[in-house]
């Protein structure tokens, strides 16, 4: 990754353009042309540093839901737990933390009413408790990853 | 970071704006992203049986009414070396949460911050926060001078570092409540 592809990174994580030449007007700001910014673009999708290009839409505004849950799993049968929470399409990342409370991860369903069942189910398939934690209120921060 | 944090603040509130059938065509056809052509919205167009004036017309309504949170580059933060994954856990008390949240989110190595109910007595914490930093030293660094510059010293606290990441969709829907 260049000075050129951090810029790219450091200053398109939002407010890509709406209008017709949307590639020509970010690029004018970063002063590319057009097509070098849609070429290294495509670069840095292809070699993982972007997951992806495009929107991030705000779940509950579209009927959705998304939650925190966490889980306290003995060390010895991390692995196995881990499998079956994984295999819920429902889970959307998962990580492993440093705690008593060892298992962290996000529920995205298609209606609130869907991440009760769905931790109801984990609960059954695992034996396990499953806490959920949703969010009651958010501190917006500027989301910025700078490289 | 180049741009200063632009601290705002909400209750969780149901907010619905209306989304119509086309608007729904149109963010499922971009969920996995935009076209990499000069006119990606003509193009999206085509596959929705919109007009490009439409697609950008909607996109910009979605935008505004926050059903589209952001727009642009999603990264992948453990490939920018962004490798210690910190998520930072506070007992702190109930009248004091807004304050202190809004502090904390002021940081602008501060990526999430959210109240969350405690589930006592297993789970006394109420307030997160993630910071995301290319070291644990660098984390438990800015994790100090937070704690100092928000006066946190006398608040219960604990660092769940991540120690494994099994699974990390390109998440289309946002908040990533951990990301």
């Amino acid at each position: 990754m260049d000075a050129t592809d951090r810029d790219i990174v450091n200053n398109l994580q939002g407010g890509f353009p709406l209008c017709e030449r949307p590639y020509a007007e970010a690029a004018a700001k970063l002063g590319l042309n057009e097509d070098e910014l849609i070429r290294r673009v495509e670069a840095l999708l292809e070699n993982g540093t972007l997951t992806r290009f495009g929107p991030m839409y705000h779940a509950e505004r579209l009927g959705g839901a998304l939650t925190l849950a966490a889980m306290k799993i003995p060390p010895q049968d991390f692995e196995r737990v881990a499998q079956i929470v994984n295999g819920f399409p429902e889970v959307a990342h998962n990580y492993e933390r440093e705690h008593d409370f060892n298992m962290w991860f996000v529920l995205a369903t298609e209606t609130p009413q869907r991440i009760s069942e769905i931790i109801g189910a984990i609960e059954q398939a695992t034996g396990y408790t499953v806490y959920n934690m949703p969010k009651l209120e958010e501190f917006f921060v500027g989301l910025r990853f700078e490289v | 970071m180049s741009e200063l944090s632009v601290i705002k603040h909400s209750l969780v509130t149901p907010h619905r704006p209306q989304v119509d059938e086309a608007d729904r065509r149109l963010l499922a056809a971009i969920q996995h992203g935009l076209p990499l052509v000069p006119r990606p919205y003509a193009e999206i167009a085509a596959w929705t049986g919109l007009s490009e004036e439409e697609v950008i017309a909607r996109l910009t309504r979605l935008k505004d009414n926050g059903v589209i949170r952001r727009f642009g580059v999603v990264v992948r933060h453990h490939e920018l070396g962004y490798s210690a994954n910190a998520m930072v856990v506070w007992d702190v008390p109930d009248e004091q949460v807004t304050e202190l949240g809004r502090c904390l989110a002021g940081f602008d190595f501060i990526t999430l911050c959210y109240r969350r109910p405690r589930r006592l007595p297993q789970w006394r914490y109420n307030l997160y926060c993630m910071i995301h930093g290319k070291s644990r030293d660098e984390a438990l660094a800015q994790l100090e001078w937070m704690v100092n510059h928000c006066g946190l010293q006398s608040l219960p606290h604990e660092v769940l570092f991540s120690r494994r990441r099994f699974k990390q969709r390109g998440a289309v829907y946002s908040n990533h409540e951990d990301r």
